[in-house]
């Protein structure tokens, strides 16, 4: 699709056949792509397509191998970060790249002018954040602020360079609902402004709902462009997956079973001056039951699921029993010994070791757990490589994980297939009570639903599962109960049936019940 | 008595104020150098040598400078440009220095030095005590005390300082804001180098006039705990550099009133110092984790 206003307008930036290799293999593959002045051009793509790559072609970063970007018709070499902002090119990373120990000013400061004094960015910064509504204090520690103000700091800092076109990767991935509505209508401030905005997500509605053109990539190539508003989800998943998302399917509310999981008021302290402290956490799963924790990324999440798990166990010993069993002071392995399984967030150096083959994973997971099936020899704990191999094929095979070669190591399998491996590790062991924190965090769709499906099937076969998720479309396919964690405070559950969106957003932003109670209490 | 030991005091402790500081400047940059042991006795063998050559201590301590900055550059080939382990490389290069030190020095051993004088500022000497202290001092101490107040303004005030900072926090993103991360990380390790030759040529030139084989004594140690102990503040450098300083010629006046304490105990005093602040400091983890560098040690390759 090319631009039909005419020969006058020119479009602000365009690439041609732009490719990248990295060794033999094209991240970006002959990409095409126009972005007229001041229109949101989406770039749409699953997790591997290129979005990265080509992102940071154009803000220079990373040098083409092939082909040709062209600024206001132009033909310009991107050599570094600082020629595209030269040339007028703002971005706001995925993975912010702030400096924890510097203040919001320095952190700004870092990218402009130098002979700009500190104060006077200090001034402008919150100048700025005002006009666009994005509130911040210039003289806080980045160490020291929430997701949603960290990318407050990376748009200010993009916009005090005045920007014609800004590049967004990702932006509303950590952000609730309404922080998002809050992050659009910037965005339409900026357009009506005449600025550019290129949008990369994976969230369709959002696309559909913000952007004028989108154009998707898929295997490091364009595989459409298109105006969203006049596409489907689903012919827009088409695209990016290049065959329909096969559909998450539940059924109806089944019976419950007995209480599987439960925590009564549970606090704990932050371990450290950046986490979150857990404040009276109460909850309840049967068997049969799925509930789903929503919340903003840094409520508390993280540190719920290392005391669920036994990670970090707690001081009571009754606030954590296990099928009527108090654990609140057992380790991991205890808990798993009673079959307890948990799937923790971060995939490379936490669930698993990125340099060791996948049975290797399996059986550093599972030596405990399931010694009969994988040790032999008694005291001598004598490894039974086939044991572990034939259990590595088996998940594998059930979770449809994708390999070169029979047992690779973790880190050579994409996001999304080492994933669906370490959920089928414990999915594998049928556990009756599964603990998964954001098991689909950074997975492309087709992956994704796979987990979700095997989730609900837990659940529906008899286990209590608990997954703790910033995606609330996840949490509303997967959930029987809905929970909202915030400020390591966690609401009390709903059916997921009797919430909405607007909510869960509500609640997610700190305002549930649990705050009004004191507050009413206060009165009398 | 007092003013004589504190005088004292004001010789031990500069060369371990100079050290670490410049070992601070390269470490806030993100570089662990472990070598500032062998830097400094190349300091002090270029500095010996250079002044019985010429007869000047003031070539001799620009020569000290000159040393300890070049011995540093290998330290800086191999692990910035070459992405060696700064570890191993850090403590080859004391070793190597050690050394390359005792070889080169070898036909200075025995010679009698040229001690560096004192500069007399003065009106300003004449102030009864402090002017004694502080303004009869050799170019070294005053070196000392300007690098501190400099050291501090760049780290904090200037805007290199914060790109040094901000390369000493997160390299990666640093390198996407397109500072050059391994330009920044030379010019720090060769100040932390040039630093150590000043404090190397301030031994062989004030502290004991003298050529001796491994002279250093192990201050490049010191000043290295000295950075960790300050929790990468200047001004606590130059605190902590007098609090060693002090705890080892209290040593030596302990030992001869016969106080009846092993030396070996009371030379193993500031590290245990060290340990005792370091356990301190680390109970209020936030104001650690803000001043620590978080790329320190960790090797940088731009992705390209």
């Amino acid at each position: 699709m090319t631009l039909s206003e005419g020969p006058a307008a020119v479009p602000l930036l365009s690439v041609r056949g732009l490719t990248k290799l990295f060794g033999s293999f094209a991240a970006c593959n002959a990409i095409d792509l126009d972005i007229a002045a001041g229109e949101i051009h989406a770039l749409l793509g699953e997790n591997g397509a290129g979005k990265s790559t080509l992102v940071k072609m154009l803000f220079g970063v990373l040098q083409p191998s092939a082909g040709q970007i062209l600024w206001e018709g132009a033909p310009v070499t991107i050599s570094s970060p600082g020629e595209a902002r030269r040339l007028g090119v703002g971005m706001v990373f995925q993975h912010f790249s702030l400096f924890e120990a510097l203040t919001v000013a320095e952190n700004i400061a870092l990218s402009l002018d130098p002979k700009i004094s500190l104060s006077k960015i200090s001034d402008e910064a919150a100048a700025l954040s005002k006009a666009y509504g994005l509130p911040l204090d210039p003289k806080a520690h980045v160490a020291d602020l929430s997701v949603g103000e960290r990318q407050r700091i990376e748009i200010v800092r993009a916009l005090l360079q005045n920007p014609k076109l800004i590049i967004l990767d990702e932006p509303t991935s950590v952000l609730t609902p309404q922080e998002a509505d809050r992050l659009f209508e910037t965005l339409f401030k900026l357009k009506a402004e005449g600025r550019s905005v290129l949008y990369i997500s994976h969230r369709l509605e959002e696309v559909r709902r913000i952007c004028d053109r989108a154009t998707v990539l898929r295997h490091g190539k364009v595989t459409g462009a298109c105006d969203p508003k006049r596409e489907t989800p689903a012919s827009l998943a088409r695209m990016m997956v290049g065959s329909d998302v096969a559909q998450v399917h539940r059924d109806s509310a089944s019976a419950l079973g007995d209480i599987r999981i439960e925590v009564t008021d549970l606090s704990v302290p932050a371990r450290t001056p950046f986490a979150v402290s857990l404040k009276k956490i109460s909850l309840k799963v049967r068997a049969g039951e799925v509930l789903a924790i929503a919340g903003v990324a840094g409520n508390g999440q993280g540190e719920l699921f290392d005391t669920l798990s036994g990670e970090y166990p707690v001081t009571d010993d009754g606030a954590i029993r296990i099928r009527g069993k108090a654990v609140g002071r057992t380790g991991i392995n205890g808990r798993r010994l009673l079959g307890a399984g948990f799937v923790p967030e971060e995939r490379h150096g936490h669930a698993a070791v990125s340099a060791l083959p996948l049975s290797d994973n399996l059986l550093l997971a599972r030596s405990q757990s399931d010694k009969k099936a994988f040790l032999s020899g008694g005291f001598a704990s004598i490894i039974r490589q086939d044991a572990i191999r034939s259990a590595t094929r088996r998940i594998c095979e059930a979770m449809d994980v994708r390999k070169s070669g029979e047992d690779p190591q973790a880190g050579s399998l994409s996001g999304g297939n080492l994933q669906k491996f370490i959920v089928g590790r414990e999915l594998d062991r049928q556990p009756a009570v599964l603990v998964v924190n954001q098991p689909t965090w950074g997975v492309d769709a087709g992956a994704a639903s796979r987990i979700r499906q095997a989730l609900i099937d837990l659940a529906k076969a008899g286990s209590a599962v608990v997954v703790i998720s910033q995606d609330l479309d996840e949490i509303f396919e997967v959930a029987t109960n809905i929970a909202v964690i915030s400020e390591g405070k966690l609401s009390d559950p709903h059916p997921a049936g009797s919430l909405t969106l607007e909510r869960i957003g509500l609640m997610m932003g700190g305002i549930h019940e649990s705050h009004l109670i004191p507050e009413a209490a206060h009165a009398h | 008595m007092f003013e004589a030991i504190l005088l004292t005091v004001i010789t031990a402790s500069t060369p371990l104020v100079i050290a670490a500081l410049g070992e601070l400047v390269t470490e806030r940059a993100g570089v662990l150098n472990l070598g500032v042991e062998g830097m400094m006795i190349m300091g002090a063998v270029c500095a010996f040598a250079a002044t019985q050559m010429t007869g000047s201590p003031y070539i001799g301590i620009l020569a000290g400078i000159l040393g300890g900055g070049a011995f540093s550059l290998l330290f800086g080939f191999l692990t910035l440009t070459l992405v060696a382990n700064q570890v191993a490389t850090g403590l080859a290069l004391t070793i190597l220095g050690l050394g390359l030190s005792g070889q080169l020095g070898e036909a200075f051993v025995g010679q009698p030095g040229i001690k560096l004088q004192p500069i007399v500022f003065p009106l300003l000497s004449d102030i009864p005590f402090f002017g004694r202290v502080l303004f009869r001092q050799d170019l070294t101490f005053y070196l000392s005390m300007a690098l501190v107040v400099g050291i501090n303004w760049f780290l904090f005030k200037s805007r290199a300082g914060l790109k040094m900072r901000a390369i000493g926090d997160n390299h990666a993103s640093a390198h996407a804001l397109g500072i050059n991360v391994i330009r920044t990380r030379y010019l720090a390790v060769m100040f932390g180098g040039a630093c150590a030759g000043l404090a190397g040529a301030q031994l062989s030139l004030v502290y004991t006039p003298q050529w001796v084989e491994n002279m250093s004594a192990g201050r490049g140690w010191i000043a290295l705990a000295l950075v960790v102990f300050a929790s990468w503040r200047p001004w606590r450098v130059l605190a902590g550099g007098y609090l060693f300083g002090a705890v080892t010629i209290g040593q030596l006046h302990a030992q001869a009133f016969g106080i009846g304490i092993p030396s070996q105990f009371l030379s193993a005093l500031p590290y245990a110092a060290t340990i005792v602040v370091l356990i301190i400091i680390s109970h209020n983890r936030r104001t650690t984790l803000i001043n620590t560098p978080a790329s320190l040690g960790k090797p940088f390759v731009p992705d390209r």
